[in-house]
């Protein structure tokens, strides 16, 4: 599979993404600077982790207008697969590509550790490698991951089981302890927790890689 | 053109800022602060227009980037 990792001005995952994919999984990947107007052949996008525009205005709300995500979002309307991570879900809910949105922590400040995760379905192309209620660790690391959205998304999420992940012990205040959700077509995914940071033992977890195995089955 | 631009959460959104805000002034003696909303104010000098196309330009540029719909809620005022 050929995956391209976006890189916006502030985006400071993006290596980590490309050695997780590349060298840890073996698939083909290449960065792709946000000016770009084509994506070229990929089969998956991925938004990485970061502070695209320096989290200015809001967190993502600047990257949504670099020219890469016009095709972005032609390519996600497609069908195409488009993963984001952390800074990545924050852009993908300022687009629309996802609903909701995410806030500043309700704890107030910056939060990072290893978080445990329930994996809520693995009905979606990013979680068929997982069981149904299956405990995972990822690392999270962020100050703006409070997940939000009207009652009538969330009923919207639950019923179209579009909840990808959620807290065991909610670090951040986001409703119903949501930490990832999928759109209802089910090939856009967006999640706080970190995936590229959990593909090698010595960083304490190897559920990330998961999630992009998954994609290859 | 000026527009002064006010963005506010919506109701119903969580304000952790705002509570901690209050928390500072209460213990300032302020104990009569009933509740605190923190919101963004935003100036925008636009060119010579008219304060018809003023208001619709500025209207966009909320909806589109200014504030989050999903959350936000905006007003603003134009001074010629």
């Amino acid at each position: 599979m050929k995956f391209g990792v976006i890189v916006f001005p502030g985006s400071n995952d993006d290596r980590d993404t490309e050695y997780a994919i590349g060298s840890v999984l073996g698939q083909s990947v290449k960065r792709i600077w946000h000016k770009e107007t084509s994506l070229k052949d990929v089969d998956c996008v991925v938004l990485p982790g970061g502070f695209s525009y320096g989290d200015y205005l809001r967190c993502g709300a600047m990257a949504k207008m670099s020219p890469i995500m016009q095709e972005v979002v032609k390519f996600a309307n497609n069908g195409g697969y488009v993963f984001g991570i952390c800074n990545g879900f924050q852009v993908l809910t300022e687009t629309g590509l996802l609903p909701g949105a995410l806030l500043q922590n309700q704890c107030l400040s910056f939060v990072c550790e290893m978080s445990e995760l329930e994996v809520k379905t693995n009905n979606s192309p990013f979680t068929k490698n997982f069981k149904k209620n299956e405990m995972i660790h990822i690392p999270i690391k962020h100050n703006d991951g409070c997940y939000f959205a009207q009652d009538d998304v969330l009923k919207e999420l639950e019923d179209n089981d579009q909840i990808i992940i959620k807290y065991k012990n909610n670090p951040n205040g986001s409703i119903r302890d949501i930490a990832g959700i999928c759109n209802k077509k089910k090939n856009v995914i967006g999640m706080m927790p970190h995936p590229e940071h959990a593909f090698e033992m010595m960083s304490g977890s190897t559920d990330g890689k998961r999630f992009f195995e998954s994609l290859l089955i | 053109m000026l527009a002064k631009v006010y963005i506010t959460l919506k109701q119903g959104v969580l304000d952790p800022q705002g509570k901690a805000v209050k928390n500072s002034l209460a213990s300032l003696g302020y104990n009569e602060v009933k509740d605190i909303r923190v919101g963004k104010y935003i100036e925008v000098k636009l060119d010579e227009v008219s304060k018809e196309v003023a208001q619709i330009k500025v209207d966009e540029m909320c909806k589109r980037l200014l504030a989050n719909t999903t959350v936000e809620s905006y007003t603003f005022d134009l001074i010629e």
